[in-house]
């Protein structure tokens, strides 16, 4: 199947709602059978999401749970939030954290690894374990009819598992091998360069989750056991649950599985940040022969938890972030330079990186760059009325659309927690969007978006590109091969 | 303001102790012009989908001009006689709305996702384009498009390993007088060569309300809505009848071995083979062969292949569902040290074993466990590619019934594991299929040798 859109990230479109202004009071729907084409109908009021509460309890061990009902479909989503992900890593064992998580459904309980995927498939439910830089997921998608036997595996992968030494190397073979692809992937070493060059490999932010070839080949399962070990307790995770159930009925079910899982106490780690980028610099990654360029433009962005988390959501939508965007507009529609543009922050517990991106015709790379630097030049300047509303609109009146599946709301339960949110936090978020002014967006358009100093990387084909970028007079350029990024290619 | 509503939205009913009995009630009407129109309500957030299905895809393309379909719709949003450039996407945004196109081989569908004050505006927007988008249209425009769909090319194909395989399989699959021999993002040479003159044809060819259906579903009135329909694209002339598509009956009569060569550091084996259309016999049990041979840890080729032997980095195996034709195909990529003869050999030694020996009850039970809980996962969000309103017409298109969600799944639920050797003999075959090694550049020495062992 062939798209129309299909973008680099997806569009960071995040909000919440209810409830608000009439945007026109005109808009009452048209009994009459004539069209009038010559301006787009009026819309009614907007509708009213009602976000069902947010329920609490806890287990007797003090495991917290947090549950919003959703009924219709027989389906229950509920994950298991860890506090322990990539930052909580031992300095000299990079990937521990990735691969703990991929070790919990390879041997847990009395069941093997082949005897887990079985039990797992036959009843038709996904159960995952998942790893970020802060946190580790142990997730289960299961139809309510399955969801006790489901319960059952959880309950084992989740405080049960086993760390068996052959599955560790079987692993441990897969993801050497997965390095070694990254070589072929000119995204991969674009995505992987720019974080590289922003925060340095001693930040967990700066180096790829998944760890390097001399950690993973020093890895044993010992390493892995006592990460477990430390991190991996009630007083440490939270348990969210969406679906079709009430908590009443669930509660007991969860007190059996998991109230008599060890409390521990919680831990945090410290965090090795990075100094903000200089001046402007240039990495032109050589890939011969690619038809496209991959570009990557990033600074240190902005921390989830920021007062400014709003008004950069409603700048960036502007920016980059949606299909109208000014980047978009600009490098796909005017020009046809790529199949798209976008721009994200990554919003993390500490600043994540601002990235702007796209992949470009070979041809054009200096004359997309440019275009890039236009629009984050002119970013900095006041955006219209039109844009700000179109903006604010976008984010906030698609917010429903996030509530639809017991996933969607499993995920924003998961960020409720992860930053800890107020309870308010849903029932809030879409006038706080549609408060957001001209002057706001124009504010942290000048704090976080600095088009003097960035860091650009390009992979692309160096003998076609290098001195169309070098007449643009950016700024130093510095020559890197695809091993100066990834290393060399495991065996 | 809303009016009281009564609940009819998605029913699952449980019919006996086990079984699900899965159901989107949907009403269909027909405009005098001929386009098809079904309405399902779902309150449960107050969002709405407009999903329109245009009866054509790639597999109505000539060659000479591949990759036209889905160049037209690009140009789908560039706006139309009262929609100036730019606007089809600024105001469903400025209403918190989005929406999304794509072109497959048999259909081209669209969507606008959008709260439920904000209906009519879809509404407006996509009748405006299917009555009177070359009013507007320009060569300008189709130079544009035309740019932005090349790249689209170069990332999803040409610069992404292994991304030329597909194209060479479906040429080497379909002889050059079937549609699908070509694939649907076309051929650079074609995109050059696709005119405004040619816009104008296809248009007045294909995008007609009799060549189309609609499908509205969420948070709505289906009486106002029904209104709302009439007015919008009632008056949109309708086209001719369109002829079914004259298409070859697609054959192979041999094993072709083919190689290519790739900027990749490991190489990598597709066989691939024809197989019946999507929703005629055959077609599921191949679906379930898929996951009996690469769903899972304990499927037959990921055990043997990544788990057990680890050869492979993966395998997959899938078959690709279509109007005309199908294909199903199993994929490999070898480990560092691994030949392509290795995988082929294993790979041939499962096949052999499906072929000849009935799967376990189990294995086919575990496939049609995932099959049930997936079509829940279906029913529950209404917009977008793959929600319901997008289901609906699909089905619609393909088997004239919207609502097929529950024969659909009962294909599987009806299975016998005898029936997964059946197809695995009848359609697998060794002598009638298509065998690609894409190799690192200048390695043309690790493609599978002819004749991986039985």
């Amino acid at each position: 199947m062939t798209d129309r859109i299909r973008f680099l990230a997806s569009f960071p479109v995040r909000a919440l709602t209810v409830l608000f202004l009439l945007l026109s009071v005109s808009g009452m729907i048209a009994q009459s059978q004539t069209a009038d084409r010559s301006a787009p109908p009026p819309l009614g009021p907007p509708p009213v999401l009602k976000v069902p509460p947010i329920q609490t309890a806890k287990l007797s061990n003090g495991l917290s749970v947090v549950l919003m009902e959703k009924h219709g479909v027989p389906l229950l989503d509920m994950r298991l939030l860890i506090n322990a992900g990539t930052v909580d890593e031992p300095t000299a064992l990079p990937g521990l954290a990735s691969m703990t998580a991929a070790m919990m459904t390879e041997g847990a309980g009395d069941r093997n690894s082949l005897q887990l995927a079985d039990a797992m498939d036959f009843l038709g439910a996904r159960i995952g374990v998942s790893s970020g830089f802060h946190s580790t997921t142990v997730s289960l998608f299961t139809p309510l009819s399955k969801f006790e036997d489901a319960l059952a595996l959880f309950r084992d992968i989740a405080t049960k598992p086993t760390f068996p030494a052959e599955e560790l190397d079987r692993l441990r073979k897969d993801r050497l091998t997965a390095m070694k692809q990254w070589h072929d992937q000119p995204r991969s070493i674009a995505s992987i360069a720019l974080p590289k060059l922003l925060y340095g490999e001693r930040s967990p932010y700066g180096r790829p989750t998944t760890g390097n070839e001399k950690s993973l080949l020093a890895m044993k399962v010992a390493d892995i056991a006592s990460f477990y070990r430390a991190r991996f307790h009630a007083a440490n995770a939270t348990l969210l649950v969406a679906g079709d159930v009430t908590l009443a009925e669930i509660l007991p079910k969860l007190e059996s599985a998991l109230g008599s899982w060890k409390a521990g106490t919680s831990a945090k780690t410290p965090f090795q940040t990075a100094a903000q980028v200089g001046k402007r610099t240039i990495i032109l990654v050589d890939k011969p022969g690619a038809p496209q360029s991959e570009i990557r433009i990033g600074r240190i962005g902005v921390e989830r938890t920021t007062k400014d988390y709003e008004a950069l959501v409603v700048m960036n939508t502007i920016l980059g972030g949606s299909f109208s965007s000014r980047l978009n507009q600009n490098l796909r529609e005017k020009h046809g330079y790529t199949y798209g543009a976008t721009s994200s922050f990554a919003f993390r517990v500490h600043p994540g990186p601002f990235t702007a991106a796209s992949a470009v015709q070979t041809g054009v790379t200096d004359k997309a760059l440019a275009e890039f630097m236009n629009e984050m030049k002119a970013i900095i300047t006041p955006v219209s009325d039109e844009e700000l509303a179109r903006a604010k609109n976008y984010v906030a009146y698609g917010y429903p659309q996030n509530f639809q599946t017991v996933s969607d709301i499993a995920g924003e339960l998961e960020e409720l927690v992860q930053y800890n949110l107020p309870e308010t936090h849903f029932n809030s978020f879409i006038s706080r969007i549609l408060s957001v002014t001209k002057e706001d967006v124009h504010r942290v358009a000048k704090k976080y978006i600095d088009p003097e100093n960035i860091v650009i990387v390009v992979v692309g084909d160096r003998k076609v590109i290098e001195d169309g970028i070098r007449g643009l007079n950016l700024g130093d350029m510095k020559i890197m091969s695809i091993t100066d990024i990834l290393g060399d290619p495991p065996k | 303001m809303k009016r009281i509503f009564i609940v009819m939205f998605l029913c699952v009913v449980t019919a006996g102790a086990q079984e699900l009995r899965l159901s989107v009630p949907y009403s269909r009407t027909v405009l005098p012009n001929g386009l098809q129109v079904i309405l399902h309500e779902d309150h449960s957030t107050p969002t709405v989908s407009v999903n329109m299905y245009y009866n054509v895809g790639s597999g109505r393309e000539k060659p000479g001009r591949t990759g036209f379909a889905h160049l037209f719709e690009h140009l789908m949003f560039m706006g139309s006689k009262n929609v100036p450039v730019g606007k089809f996407d600024e105001w469903l945004e400025a209403a918190g709305g989005d929406n999304n196109g794509s072109t497959n081989e048999d259909r081209t569908n669209y969507y606008e996702n959008v709260p439920s004050n904000a209906v009519e505006l879809a509404l407006f927007l996509d009748s405006d384009r299917m009555g009177h988008l070359v009013d507007a249209m320009s060569p300008e425009k189709v130079d544009a498009q035309r740019d932005v769909v090349k790249n689209e090319r170069r990332q999803s194909y040409e610069n992404r390993p292994y991304g030329m395989a597909s194209i060479v399989l479906s040429e080497n699959l379909y002889s050059a007088s079937h549609p699908y021999h070509w694939p649907t993002i076309g051929s650079m040479a074609d995109l050059s060569a696709a005119s405004f003159d040619d816009v104008v044809e296809f248009f007045r060819q294909y995008y007609v309300p009799n060549n189309a259906s609609l499908v509205i579903a969420g948070d709505i009135d289906p009486e106002k809505v029904r209104t709302l329909v009439e007015k919008w694209f009632g008056g949109i002339p309708a086209g001719k009848r369109l002829p079914p598509i004259d298409a070859p009956t697609p054959f192979l009569l041999e094993e072709k071995r083919l190689v290519i060569e790739d900027k990749v550091q490991l190489p990598q084996l597709t066989m691939a083979w024809l197989t019946p259309a999507i929703f005629t016999p055959g077609d599921a049990e191949l679906d379930v062969l898929s996951s009996i041979l690469t769903g899972g840890k304990n499927s037959r080729l990921y055990k043997r292949l990544v788990y057990e032997l680890q050869i492979a980095q993966d395998v997959s195996a899938v078959q690709s569902s279509r109007g005309l034709s199908s294909d199903f195909s199993i994929t490999a990529t070898a480990r560092s040290g691994h030949t392509l003869t290795e995988l082929e050999t294993a790979i041939q030694q499962e096949l052999h074993r499906i072929k000849t020996e009935t799967p376990a009850a189990r294995e086919l039970q575990r496939a049609v466990n995932q099959y049930e809980a997936s079509f829940l996962s279906r029913l529950e969000r209404v917009g977008g590619f793959g929600g319901k309103a997008d289901l609906l017409n699909n089905y619609f298109l393909r088997t004239g019934n919207p609502d097929f969600f529950n024969e659909d799944l009962s294909r599987y639920r009806s299975l016998d594991p005898k029936d997964i050797s059946t197809v695995a003999q009848t359609y697998l075959r060794d002598d009638a299929r298509v065998v690609l090694s894409v190799v690192p550049e200048g390695k043309t020495e690790l493609a599978a040798e002819k004749k991986g062992g039985k």
